[in-house]
């Protein structure tokens, strides 16, 4: 008798079942809904045919199995049962019947049910209030749950910027506004009289001409820049209400360190959910086979082509992670003079890319403060020549942006790296191109104001040109902004619609080489990122920004939405909700960690202009807060000292990363413990195997002993070393006890 | 329209709620649908015994282009004859454990069923097979090779077998996929 063979069939090819292993408690928890025995002819052994030849032996074990359920299943809710309604409405009844309660604790269930369901009526609501529902599950239908998540992340900027709009709007333009109606007195900052505090009205006299005003409103100067668009406007000190005195500068201070915080905590909030799954996993790899297989249909698809091609796009991923392994091999086994090959055309590459990237910040750079000196030069030329050079830098930085992808592409063929690798690595370089771009224009806007004709700036930075800074800051992103939304809508009218129409009329080479525009979801996701950043870093020069921004996302989503529908068609490479939600939220932190850069650096270490702004009457804007602390009593501004002295944060320093490494001990330590109990869990199959053979084997030699008849049984053995044998084709047969042992009834 | 059983009156409506993971308005949505696969038979359905086939289940858009809708009908069925009529209870069943609400516990019992081509319990060799050949593509072309078949099953196993039986059980699958952080949100149909 081979060792090893468990299961094994009769001649007859009928599969019946062992009764003892019909009463394993974890054969119970596997009990389907049909009770009906009708599965003789199966070769495979159905549930239907195990639970019809058990007879009485089942009766009784799965009442007590059904009672044990029940004791366990008792606190909770009981639609979390998997049972038809039928058997949910029996059970319930029963329930009811059973627990016989008085009037009080039936008062109380029927309260904690009304309780329930108010709270799921309002959830209802609110979710029904969200934006977009109906175009969002149209979207879904049509291409999955990847371009799905680009969606939701545009309705979450949306949000996003309305939220902030709101927390500047109500401490700082919202008390100058009913300062009048609320008989506040407003004090303005005083002018000293300093030349540094000369501010030219820059306000055109005279007849103006239309197209004037075009260009005012496109560039921001002109009639917009004395209004509470820019920072310019808010010289106000302080406002006395009845009770109270409120000081704008320290609230225009609050409310920028407000919104970087809220930022900053809804986006951990809102990837925290995925973060999570993702970190308990103990394996490295963030895409699992079984993911991709499980859960790798959206069964939401209810269009045709979609889900032909989520098929065909799934087909390519797995075909993609199979080739991976054998990438994986093909490295391994690179010799030592191809390794040093391609170490020399990596770096080679790398250079030219740095050198590519250093070309265009310098570029930058160049339009920045050629277009800066052509603004202060104040002649009334072509007003849209004029137009052009205060667009010059958006226009560098767009063209930059566009043509630097198809060049990363290009070069990351070349580099010979596995192709997951490959799409992250251009994804960085792309991201990396497109958050600095901002950071040097910006740099090159502060080299511009803190040049002076003479060695030192008199007021810190440079008066004569720059009256008031912060304004000219607010406009260069007011006008990154507009631009930014031209471009897209542009791009989509004149080159998507086009484009599809090529596609469809016209059947010449080039055009189908071309091919229909694919619907790149990283590209747009660092579209949007890129006019966040800048929404986040203008907000504190141009406070009513993000609601700007909000209009702005909200026409991108029906833009995009509509090109979608109409021109686009799904990715070949499929991009997965779950990376992509973690790609998105971590892109976004990115552009938040250097949106907070600029702002920390203008607030702390440049000196506010003194013409203009809340802040005339301090050093720099930080100043605020150190004079209002300074005026409150002795024991808070002991307090805030302690707070903020090097003690205090060498102190807490230490105590994060001794809290930081607990938890890293403790996670390893977890690991180990889920390890071993792998280990056992195997262990322990194999132990139940042995012993059912034994018991098998016990029960043949028994019936055998009996009643003497010879047995026939033809085994053919699966061999349970490896987990798949090549004749492990036909699953597990059971073993058929006699048809007369004493065993069965 | 019919009256009596083949409306929706409060009280069934409530107890339909509790029952279910759906709201109000999704039941009505449900019934109305239910009520139109109805079309042009003389009486009107009784709700809770009136089946109806399942060739006429497999219309309704959401799951037209499902490759698992036969599967589905089976799974929800409660007729004895097996043939994969539901009732409008069995239809409710089915939304109730697609929707949204729906904890991860009922999705991934209801998906293990599904997958569970032959009904045996266990998801083996045969079911993952016939598994990934539904998912990638029925025509020849457009399914992966053998070999790439059994590498990726191997490739499962080896990630969700964790009693290394050489199958998935129901407990190993609810493991595998408590870590998907894909399953939610695929799973999940809404009318």
């Amino acid at each position: 008798m081979d060792s090893d063979a468990v299961f094994y069939t009769d001649r007859s090819g009928i599969v019946t079942s062992n009764p003892l292993l019909d009463q394993l408690p974890s054969y119970q928890s596997l009990l389907y809904r049909r009770k009906s025995s009708n599965g003789g002819t199966k070769r495979r052994p159905s549930s239907r045919s195990r639970l019809g030849s058990s007879g009485s032996w089942k009766l009784s074990t799965v009442t007590r199995q059904e009672e044990k359920q029940r004791g366990q299943t008792l606190q909770r809710p009981i639609r979390e049962l998997a049972k038809t309604i039928n058997e949910k409405r029996t059970y319930k009844k029963q329930q009811d019947e059973a627990r016989e309660l008085s009037s009080w604790g039936q008062w109380r269930q029927s309260t904690r049910r009304y309780l329930r369901r108010l709270k799921e009526e309002a959830q209802g609501w609110f979710s029904s209030l969200k934006l977009w529902r109906g175009d969002i599950r149209l979207i879904e239908g049509m291409f999955g749950t990847g371009i799905l998540s680009y969606f939701s992340f545009l309705r979450f900027l949306v949000m996003l910027n309305l939220i902030i709009f709101l927390i500047m709007f109500s401490f700082v333009i919202l008390p100058i506004i009913i300062a009048p109606k609320s008989s506040g007195n407003i004090t303005y900052s005083q002018s000293n009289g300093n030349v540094c505090s000369v501010y030219p009205s820059s306000a055109r006299r005279g007849l103006v001409v239309f197209h004037e005003h075009l260009t005012d409103l496109l560039s921001g100067g002109g009639f917009l820049e004395d209004t509470y668009l820019f920072y310019g406007y808010y010289k106000v000190d302080k406002i006395h209400f009845a009770q109270i005195t409120y000081s704008l500068p320290l609230a225009y201070l609050l409310a920028t360190v407000a919104y970087m915080f809220l930022s900053l905590i809804w986006i951990v909030k809102r990837s925290a959910t995925g973060f999570k799954q993702n970190l308990i996993q103990d394996e490295d790899r963030f895409q699992s086979f079984c993911n991709k297989i499980f859960a790798g249909w959206d069964f939401c698809i209810t269009d045709k082509n979609a889900a032909r091609l989520k098929r065909s796009s799934l087909l390519y991923e797995l075909k993609t992670d199979l080739e991976e392994e054998r990438i994986k091999q093909k490295i391994a086994d690179r010799t030592r003079k191809e390794r040093c090959r391609i170490y020399l055309i990596r770096l080679i590459l790398n250079f030219f890319v740095i050198g590519v990237l250093a070309g265009c910040f310098y570029s930058i750079y160049l339009a920045t403060i050629f277009s800066q000196e052509a603004q202060m030069k104040d002649e009334k030329g072509n007003s849209h020549i004029d137009l052009i050079i205060e667009y010059l830098p958006s226009i560098v930085i767009t063209l930059a942006n566009f043509i630097n992808p198809l060049l990363f592409s290009i070069i990351i063929n070349y580099e010979d790296y596995s192709p997951a690798f490959e799409i992250r690595f251009t994804l960085m370089r792309c991201v990396f191109m497109r958050l600095t771009s901002i950071g040097v224009l910006l740099f090159s806007l502060w080299s511009q104001i803190t040049k002076c004709k003479e060695e030192t700036c008199i007021c810190g930075y440079n008066h004569v040109l720059y009256s008031c800074w912060e304004t000219r800051v607010g406009q260069e992103m007011y006008k990154l902004t507009i631009f930014d939304f031209i471009i897209i809508a542009a791009v989509t009218l004149f080159v998507e619609f086009p484009r599809k129409m090529m596609v469809q009329y016209c059947d010449c080479g080039v055009v189908r080489w071309w091919g229909q525009q694919e619907f790149a979801i990283p590209q747009n996701v660092l579209e949007i990122v890129y006019g966040q950043t800048i929404c986040w870093i203008g907000t504190f020069y141009c406070p009513i920004l993000p609601a700007i921004c909000t209009i702005k996302y909200f026409f991108i989503f029906y833009i995009k939405k509509v090109s979608l529908i109409k021109n686009c068609r799904p990715a070949t490479r499929p991009f997965r909700a779950s990376s992509s939600h973690f790609f998105f939220l971590g892109v976004l932190l990115i552009g938040l960690a250097l949106a907070c850069l600029p702002v920390t650096v203008s607030v702390a270490q440049i000196s506010s202009s003194q013409a203009c702004g809340p802040f005339v009457n301090y050093s720099t804007s930080w100043e605020v807060l150190p004079a209002t602390v300074a005026q409150l009593p002795n024991g808070a501004q002991n307090l805030l000292y302690a707070l903020s002295s090097e003690v205090f944060a060498v102190s807490f320093f230490v105590v994060t990363c001794l809290a930081m490494f607990y938890v890293i001990a403790l996670a390893g330590a977890h690991k180990r413990v889920i390890n071993q109990l792998r280990e056992q869990l195997a262990m322990e199959g194999r132990d139940k195997r042995f012993l059912i053979q034994k018991l098998c084997q016990a029960q043949g030699n028994r019936a055998v002993q009996s009643k003497s008849q010879p047995q026939t049984r033809s085994r053919s053995s699966p061999s349970y070393h490896t987990s798949f044998s090549s004749n492990f084709s036909e699953s597990v047969f059971l073993a058929h006890p006699p048809p007369h042992s004493s065993t069965h009834v | 329209m019919g009256t009596g059983a083949s409306q929706l009156d409060k009280d069934s409506l409530l107890k339909y709620e509790e029952l279910t993971f759906l709201t109000k308005q999704e039941i009505l949505l449900a019934h109305k649908k239910f009520i139109q696969l109805f079309e042009g038979k003389k009486r009107p359905p009784e709700l809770q015994t009136s089946r109806v086939p399942k060739h006429k289940i497999i219309t309704v858009l959401e799951l037209q282009y499902n490759p698992f809708r036969d599967r589905i009908c089976h799974v929800f069925s409660t007729s004895e004859m097996n043939n994969g009529s539901l009732t409008f209870e069995d239809f409710l069943d089915l939304l109730s454990a697609f929707s949204d609400s729906a904890t991860l516990e009922i999705k991934s019992h209801y998906a293990f069923r599904i997958f569970d081509f032959d009904d045996d319990g266990t998801l083996g060799c045969g079911d993952l097979e016939k598994l990934i050949n539904l998912l990638t593509g029925e025509t020849e072309d457009t399914s992966l090779k053998d070999d790439k078949v059994k590498q990726l099953i191997n490739n499962i196993l080896e990630e969700s077998d964790i009693d290394k039986d050489g199958t998935v059980n129901l407990s190993e699958f609810q493991h595998v996929v408590s870590r998907s952080p894909d399953f939610v949100s695929s799973f999940k149909i809404v009318l």
